[in-house]
């Protein structure tokens, strides 16, 4: 049977695939995002929060290692950026993937050390930036209900993926090892991220909606949901709700 | 943590740890979109090995053995040091005391 035992092969981007400058400059990017977001993060965590984050960032390592069959002899797994910037917000999210890449790249040898600055760049900053950006958007126009948190989560997770995979595409046009057209580099990268970003989109809505079953409150993108929510649940304190 | 966030916070982990234990097993093994799209474009040659490639828990498998012992404990692993990793850092970089004294 394939299934008993498949090697978990959960695959970031590689040593090797782009040259050392553009990863030097990925690797300086990401860590003084990093470093920024170490400040920034402060104002999203408090004793409250703060658990939720590390337990998000566990969350994802785990399910990152399920890989699930896309289209035919093709898998894709969570990026995860989304689901954690939802529920944790933004900087902590950029905290809880680097904190996942890293275990990933050091006890895994899943993703190279010399592109991890590359995968913190591409699952990190930029799915995390386009993703919550695209979140808030949505979530700006869609109506101020669980339904509406969800359907702008779903399509911030679904759009992340591609974005992520054609933001490896332009890496790879300044830096790449090889030279090769751009166009197939790109089609082949677009199409099957496309299918992956509904495997994304799903599981982003399936684990924030049960988290905003049980605890809307806690949940970072659902602040505007906080005074219908407390009417149902037990209301925090004043001082928490005027956060 | 109020008690029903305790709650929360164990069913995620003991869910995590499952997932990674157990679910983990039933992965697909088809190359992944990166990989796969790197193989179609002809780039995929260009992939080294990584430097932490002799680590005891590479590719997910302890000591490379691949049996679902191997497999689960290096899952269960890998959330337990995120957990420690990320959950420590975040705790460190908190806002302290909480206003109003809450939990």
């Amino acid at each position: 049977m394939q299934t008993m035992c498949n090697k978990v092969d959960v695959v970031h981007v590689p040593d090797g695939f782009l040259d050392p400058a553009t990863s030097v400059s990925t690797g300086v990017l990401a860590a003084g995002t990093v470093a920024l977001a170490l400040n920034r993060a402060r104002a999203e965590l408090d004793d409250r929060t703060a658990p939720l984050a590390g337990l998000t960032a566990a969350f994802v390592f785990a399910g990152q290692m399920i890989n699930f069959p896309v289209a035919a002899g093709t898998s894709g797994h969570l990026i995860g950026a989304v689901l954690t910037a939802v529920l944790v917000g933004p900087w902590t999210a950029l905290l809880c993937m680097t904190a996942v890449l890293l275990v990933q790249a050091v006890l895994f040898a899943d993703g190279g050390l010399t592109a991890l600055g590359t995968n913190v760049t591409l699952m990190g900053l930029l799915a995390v930036l386009v993703g919550y950006g695209v979140f808030r958007g949505l979530a700006a126009v869609l109506p101020r209900t669980r339904t509406g948190v969800l359907t702008a989560a779903g399509g911030a997770a679904f759009l992340s993926v591609p974005a992520a995979a054609l933001t490896f595409v332009g890496l790879f046009a300044l830096g790449g090892a090889v030279d090769l057209p751009l166009g197939a580099v790109a089609s082949a990268m677009t199409g099957v991220h496309l299918l992956i970003g509904l495997g994304e989109a799903a599981i982003t809505v399936a684990v924030v909606g049960a988290v905003l079953a049980v605890r809307p409150d806690l949940v970072h993108g659902a602040q505007g949901l906080r005074t219908a929510a407390a009417l149902q649940d037990r209301r925090p304190t004043a001082a928490g709700a005027a956060r | 943590m109020t008690s029903r966030g305790r709650t929360l916070w164990i069913v995620g982990v003991v869910v995590a740890l499952a997932v990674a234990g157990i679910v983990s097993w039933y992965a697909s093994g088809s190359p992944d979109g990166l990989e796969w799209a790197a193989e179609q474009a002809g780039f995929a040659h260009t992939a080294e090995g990584s430097a932490t490639a002799g680590s005891p828990f590479a590719d997910y498998l302890w000591n490379g053995e691949e049996n679902r012992l191997s497999a689960g404990a290096s899952g269960v692993v890998g959330v337990l040091v995120t957990l420690g990793l990320a959950g420590g850092v975040t705790w460190l970089v908190r806002r302290r005391g909480t206003p109003a004294g809450k939990n």
